[in-house]
């Protein structure tokens, strides 16, 4: 479904991803980790185009995303995507950061996007939270509103850029919970994530990024097992043993 | 220094006949708010545009705007006011010059003044939309964008209604400064309220009288601004936001 093939991207002389490429089929869960800088953020935002990429290409069902004539918002409203900051609408209340894009990018009526609305805040325990603003909740809770308002967009693929790692620790649970709900209903999803546990949980392969480049592109209980590089395996020893 | 006090001067017959002294400031404050007001909404609505474009990504609305702004804000508002008045009429072709220069009074005075002020404010009003807009995280327009909005709806619904909210104070003082500015205009004839106050002094000898009641009138003007402008701000906080950087939105 996802097709990453041979990108690289530079910022002016350094570059920040080196000739990856990747496959995620449907329903596929793939996490993506790797130390901080190594390219793995930017990496999922070449998915949806967030970042441009001057070598390589990305296609989605097919459609590229670097190509010129591919309508970008049209794709973009079809891939949802969680942010480590949340990056709610700080003045629009949750129903209302649910229902825009629904009302504006699919032209859904007001009524049709609010049920769809109430029913994803039911599915994420935040239905009581509706009417209420975003600087009004914690961020676990406004973290799972930002994946209610990817998913009400029924796309076809979910990006997950560290949605946890801007969260108190009690929170980071709650916030698994509804990723783990949705692979297991066959959600196709990248997720960048240190959560190692999540990842043995529901990953089906782990792709370990360093310095621009992908090291390991394994079937989730090889990565751990057996990790082929040297590199995965002491990232692996530093984060799993602390 | 010996100085015949009167306060009672307001109330007393002024020279051209038609009413006291009091109906002249009067008249006056009307042609300072009717300028003030009427450059106010240039203000916001070019430098709401041109502070927008030098945030998107097309480089050359972005140095555009530069220029405009450089232009504007980097010339003397007197200098200015002289430019529209005196040098604008000579520059267009002669019939528009003619036209310009044939305005009745005081409308050959007040569309200057009022073209003016509207410009030389835009910059200012530009440099606080554009600064509002670039305080908002980077990722706000990326989460927009990333819903499959546009660049002008992510701007529209995402960017803008935050960015004014919290220029809103710097925009209180830009209008307040707008009013205090309209005084430059009586350098091209305009009749307003700093204007009203000379011409009082000159005929009636009563100076600190005269700029005493300018003072005043400008201060409760000003104060009336102030109130209107908190009400507005009550009117759109948003709960649970605070400020622009930090906050309870988290995390930055």
């Amino acid at each position: 479904m996802i097709s990453i093939q041979n990108i690289s991207k530079w910022y002016g002389t350094f570059q920040v991803l080196k000739n990856c490429s990747t496959e995620v089929a449907k329903g596929e869960v793939v996490v993506v980790c790797g130390p901080s800088g190594s390219g793995k953020s930017t990496l999922i935002k070449c998915v949806n185009a967030l970042e441009p990429f001057q070598q390589g290409d990305v296609t989605v069902n097919g459609i590229s995303v670097s190509d010129p004539k591919t309508d970008l918002p049209r794709l973009r409203s079809q891939i949802g995507m969680v942010f480590q900051h949340f990056e709610l609408f700080p003045h629009m209340t949750v129903t209302e950061n649910l229902t825009l894009a629904q009302i504006k990018v699919l032209g859904r009526s007001r009524e049709e996007a609010g049920a769809k609305a109430h029913a994803l805040l039911k599915r994420v325990g935040m239905e009581v939270h509706a009417e209420k603003f975003p600087g009004q909740l914690s961020g676990g809770q406004q973290q799972r509103v930002a994946i209610a308002r990817g998913l009400a967009m029924d796309p076809i693929a979910m990006l997950f850029d560290e949605p946890t790692s801007a969260l108190d620790p009690e929170m980071i649970n709650e916030v698994l919970d509804v990723m783990v709900g949705l692979a297991h209903e066959g959600m196709t999803m990248m997720v960048v994530t240190h959560e190692m546990g999540f990842a043995s949980k529901v990953a089906n392969r782990v792709i370990f990024m360093d310095e621009g480049e992908i090291v390991e592109d394994a079937p989730t209980n090889d990565f751990f097992g057996k990790p082929r590089s040297e590199r995965a395996q002491h990232f692996l020893s530093k984060i799993l043993h602390h | 220094m010996k100085y015949n006090w009167n306060w009672l001067i307001f109330w007393e017959p002024a020279p051209d006949g038609v009413g006291v002294y009091l109906s002249w400031l009067i008249s006056g404050l009307g042609w300072t708010v009717g300028t003030a007001l009427a450059a106010w909404v240039i203000a916001l609505v070019l430098g709401a545009a041109v502070g927008t474009l030098r945030t998107t990504p097309i480089r050359w609305a972005v140095r555009l705007g530069n220029m405009y702004v450089e232009l504007f804000r980097n010339i003397p508002l007197l200098v200015q006011m002289f430019l529209w008045y005196f040098v604008l009429p000579e520059l267009v072709p002669t019939t528009i010059g003619d036209a310009i220069k044939q305005l009745a009074p005081p409308w050959g005075s007040y569309w200057p003044a009022v073209l003016c002020l509207g410009f030389y404010t835009s910059a200012r009003v530009a440099e606080q939309t554009r600064a509002g807009i670039n305080s908002l995280p980077r990722g706000q327009s990326m989460a927009g964008t990333a819903l499959g909005l546009t660049l002008p709806q992510t701007y529209r619904y995402v960017l803008l209604p935050m960015a004014f909210r919290i220029v809103l104070p710097p925009l209180t003082s830009e209008f307040m400064n707008i009013i205090k500015n309209s005084a430059v205009a009586l350098t091209i004839g305009l009749v307003e309220l700093t204007s009203r106050a000379r011409a009082m002094q000159e005929f009636s000898f009563q100076v600190f009288e005269a700029f005493t009641a300018a003072t005043v009138i400008y201060i409760l003007l000003n104060i009336v601004v102030v109130i209107l402008m908190r009400f507005v701000e009550k009117k759109v906080a948003v709960p649970g936001f605070i400020g622009s950087a930090g906050g309870p939105q988290a995390g930055h």
